[in-house]
C-alpha cells in the first residue's frame, strides 16, 4: 500500500482538485444557470423559452452526466500514473 | 381482445420474467444475497441503479408535479439527478474500496463505535421504511386501475412476488430482475411520450420536442402552453419562484439526500472494483437521464392536452360539453381521481384557476362576466403519465405497457429498500451486535427472515397508510441528507473526525432537522400538534420543511469538527484505514471481516 509516500499525497492532491473542479461546474449549471442566474439568463431565447429553463429541466442533467464520465476517466487515468490502480 | 386481457397479459408476462430470472439467480451465500457475489458489470449495475432509484415517485408522481407547477418543479429534476455526481465522487469510490456489505458497517468500523452503528442503522431503517410505504401504496394504485381488483388484493399480489424474488435470490436476484424492470419502464414511459411529442411538435425526441414548434398554432409549445393557462387565470408555466435561496436549498436537499440514501450506496458494492464504481455511477447517471429528460416533455406535453381537451375551440370560447366529454375521462371518474361538479349548472366543464394567488384574483372578474362560478374539474396529478396513452388516443398496447411499466418502478425500488433494511437487521443488528458468532448460514437465514418481515410490514403499511404518507418522502430526504451523507464524507475525507465527533454530528443534524419538520408537520406526524402553519410566511428565511435537510447538513459537519476537534484524534489504525479507502490498490472483492 503506497500508504503515507510522497506520490500518494500527490494522487490525492490531485483527486481534491479535480473533485474541486467538478463541483464548481455543478454548482454552476444547477443553482447557477438554473436557478440564482436564471433572470440574467432570460434575455436568451430558446424555443420558447430562456436558457435558464433549459438548464433547469435539461441542461444541467447532461452536463451532470458529463462530469462524471470526466471524472471517471480522468481518475482512472490517474490511477494508472500514481501506480495505485487494482491488478 | 379486451384492454383488460391486454393489461393482464402484460403485467403477468413481466411477473413470470422477474420470478425466472430470481430461480437462476438463487443466492447460495451472504456475499450473493448482500452484493451480489460483488461480479457485477458497471453497465449492469448501472441499469440495475436505474430501476433501483427511479421509484413510483419518478414513474407516476414526478411529471404531474411539473404539469401542474412548471419551471418551479425543476428542484426535482436537477436534486434527483445531481445527487449521483456526489456519489461518484464524494462517495461511491471510497466506500467500494473499503469493501463490506453495509453503510452502518463503514460508519461503525471508521468510526470505532458500536453507537455509532447504531445510529446508523435507526436512521437507515426510518428513512428506507418511509420509502417503501410510498412504493407499497404506488403498486396498489395501479394494479386497482389496470387490473381492475381493489387495490389492497393488488398489493398482496405485488407483496408475493416481490417476496419471492427477494428473499429467494437477495441482491443477486434483484439486480438482475431489476436490469429486466428498468427495460419495461423506460420501454414503458417513452413510448406513448414518443408518440404525443410526434402529434404535437412532429419531433419524435420528447426532449427536443419540448423546445420545438407547435404545429397547430405555429408557435413554441411552451409559448403556446402559458398563453392557454394564463388566458384562464394560471401564472405562465416557465414563471420563477418566489424564493431563489428555498428551490437551492430543496435542490441541495435532494441531491444530498438522494447520495445518502442506504440503498442506493449498497449498489456499488455489488461491482469489481474501485475503477467500476465510478463507471457505475455515470452509467447510472444515463439510464435515469432517459427518463428525467423526457420527464418535463411529458409534463407539458399533457398540460397542454389537458387543456386543448377542456376547450377545443380555444380558452375564448365556452369550454366542451360534459357530455361530450372523451371515454378516457369517464374511466378515471369512476377512480375518483378526476372529478366533475357542474357549479353553474350550464353543462359544461369549467376549468380555470380560482385559486387566491394573484393570477387567480387578476383573472376573477373575467371569469364572474363569464359566468363561471368555480373551478369544476379536478385533476388528480398522479395519474398524468399512467393517463397520458389514453389521452393521446394510443392503441391498447400502450396502456398495458404502462401498467407494467408502473409496477415496475414501484417494485424495483420496493426490492431494493428491503433488501437495504434486512441487511441492515442480519448483518448490523444480528451478526454486529447480537449474535457475532452466527455461521454464514445463519445469518443468510436471518437475512432471509427479516427480509420477509420487512415485507410483511411494509405491505400493511402499504394497505393502510398512515395519514402522513404524502409528508415522509421529506422526512426520508432529510434524514439521509442531516445523517448519513456528512458522516459518511467526513469520514472519508477527514482523519481528524473522531467518535465522539460523528456521532455529535449525526445526532444534532438529525435532531435539528426532525424538529423544523415535526414544527410545521406536526411531532411525530400527529395531527394537531403542529407548532404553525406550514405555509410560507411562517417558515424561517422562507425555507420550507421539505428543504431544511441541507441546513441540516451543515449543522452536522459544524458539530463534528467543533466536537472532534476539542477531543482526542482517532487511534492510529483509523487513520490508515481512511489511508486505504483514498487509494484503489488492493481493493479485492467485498468482504465479510
Amino acid at each position: 500500500m503506497p500508504g503515507h509516500s510522497y506520490d500518494a499525497e500527490k494522487y490525492w492532491k490531485a483527486n481534491l482538485r479535480l473533485i474541486f473542479g467538478s463541483l464548481i461546474v455543478w454548482a454552476l449549471v444547477s443553482y447557477g444557470f438554473g436557478i440564482v442566474l436564471r433572470p440574467m439568463l432570460s434575455g436568451i431565447p430558446i424555443g420558447g423559452t430562456d436558457l435558464g429553463f433549459w438548464f433547469a429541466q435539461q441542461g444541467s442533467i447532461l452536463t451532470f452526466i458529463g462530469l462524471i464520465f470526466h471524472y471517471a476517466w480522468r481518475m482512472n487515468r490517474l490511477d494508472k500514473q500514481f501506480g495505485v490502480d487494482e491488478e | 381482445m379486451s384492454q383488460f386481457a391486454i393489461n393482464i397479459m402484460f403485467v403477468g408476462g413481466s411477473f413470470l420474467i422477474y420470478i425466472l430470472i430470481a430461480v437462476w439467480a438463487k443466492a447460495g451465500s451472504t456475499k450473493d444475497f448482500y452484493v451480489a457475489g460483488g461480479g457485477v458489470h458497471p453497465i449492469t449495475n448501472g441499469m440495475a441503479i436505474g430501476a433501483d432509484w427511479m421509484s413510483a415517485a419518478s414513474f407516476i408522481s414526478m411529471a404531474g408535479i411539473i404539469a401542474a407547477s412548471g419551471y418551479a418543479s425543476s428542484a426535482y429534476l436537477m436534486g434527483w439527478t445531481g445527487g449521483y455526481v456526489l456519489l461518484a465522487m464524494l462517495l461511491a469510490p471510497y466506500l467500494r474500496k473499503f469493501g463490506k456489505f453495509t453503510v452502518p458497517e463503514f460508519i461503525g468500523d471508521r468510526f470505532y463505535s458500536k453507537q455509532a452503528r447504531l445510529v446508523a442503522v435507526i436512521c437507515l431503517i426510518v428513512a428506507s421504511l418511509t420509502y417503501v410505504i410510498g412504493q407499497m401504496a404506488g403498486a396498489g394504485v395501479a394494479f386497482s386501475r389496470f387490473l381492475e381488483v381493489d387495490s389492497t388484493t393488488g398489493l398482496m399480489i405485488a407483496a408475493v412476488v416481490i417476496f419471492i424474488y427477494s428473499v429467494l435470490g437477495g441482491m443477486k436476484g434483484i439486480t438482475y430482475t431489476q436490469v429486466a424492470q428498468y427495460i419495461v419502464l423506460i420501454i414503458a414511459y417513452t413510448i406513448p411520450a414518443v408518440f404525443i411529442s410526434f402529434q404535437l411538435t412532429g419531433n419524435p425526441v420528447p426532449a427536443l420536442g419540448l423546445f420545438s414548434t407547435h404545429i397547430d398554432s405555429g408557435m413554441p409549445i411552451l409559448d403556446k402552453l402559458n398563453q392557454v393557462i394564463t388566458d384562464v387565470g394560471f401564472s405562465e408555466y416557465s414563471a420563477d419562484v418566489d424564493s431563489h435561496l428555498n428551490m437551492v436549498l430543496f435542490t441541495l436537499t435532494l441531491m444530498i439526500g438522494t447520495a445518502g440514501l442506504p440503498h442506493v450506496i449498497i449498489r456499488f458494492f455489488t461491482v469489481p472494483k474501485v475503477a467500476d464504481a465510478r463507471w457505475s455511477a455515470g452509467w447510472a447517471l444515463v439510464f435515469i437521464a432517459l427518463l428525467y429528460l423526457t420527464a418535463p416533455a411529458v409534463a407539458s406535453m399533457a398540460r397542454l392536452n389537458l387543456m386543448t381537451t377542456v376547450y377545443p375551440d380555444g380558452t375564448a370560447a365556452e369550454p366542451i360539453r360534459y357530455e361530450d366529454r372523451p371515454q378516457w375521462v369517464k374511466e378515471w371518474e369512476v377512480t375518483g381521481l378526476i372529478k366533475y361538479v357542474d357549479k353553474n349548472e350550464d353543462g359544461r366543464i369549467q376549468m380555470y384557476n380560482d385559486g387566491s394567488d394573484p393570477a387567480a384574483q387578476a383573472f376573477k372578474p373575467q371569469a364572474e362576466a363569464r359566468g363561471w362560478e368555480g373551478n369544476e374539474l379536478d385533476v388528480n396529478r398522479d395519474i398524468i403519465v399512467l393517463a397520458n396513452p389514453e389521452i393521446a388516443n394510443l392503441p391498447g398496447w400502450v396502456i398495458g405497457l404502462i401498467a407494467a411499466g408502473g409496477l415496475a418502478a414501484a417494485l424495483s425500488t420496493a426490492a431494493g429498500l428491503l433488501l437495504a433494511i434486512s441487511s441492515a437487521v442480519s448483518h448490523d443488528l444480528i451478526k454486529g451486535s447480537i449474535n457475532p458468532g452466527i455461521t454464514d448460514k445463519g445469518e443468510l437465514l436471518a437475512a432471509r427472515i427479516s427480509m420477509a418481515v420487512a415485507i410483511v410490514v411494509a405491505t400493511y403499511l402499504g394497505a393502510n397508510p398512515p395519514g402522513f404518507a404524502a409528508q415522509v418522502v421529506a422526512l426520508a430526504f432529510g434524514i439521509a441528507a442531516a445523517s448519513l451523507f456528512p458522516a459518511l464524507m467526513m469520514g472519508i475525507f477527514s482523519k481528524r473526525i473522531n467518535n465522539t465527533g460523528a456521532i455529535a454530528g449525526m445526532l444534532s443534524g438529525l435532531v435539528f432537522t426532525l424538529s423544523y419538520i415535526f414544527v410545521y408537520k406536526g411531532w411525530f406526524f400527529i395531527p394537531g400538534t403542529a407548532n404553525l402553519a406550514d405555509v410560507p410566511a411562517n417558515w424561517v428565511f422562507g425555507i420550507s420543511p421539505l428543504s431544511i435537510g441541507a441546513i441540516g447538513a451543515l449543522v452536522n459537519f459544524a458539530v463534528a469538527f467543533a466536537v472532534a476537534n476539542a477531543t482526542e484524534e482517532p487511534p492510529v489504525e483509523i487513520q490508515e484505514l481512511v489511508e486505504s479507502v483514498r487509494y484503489p490498490r488492493g481493493a479485492g472483492q467485498a468482504q465479510d471481516h
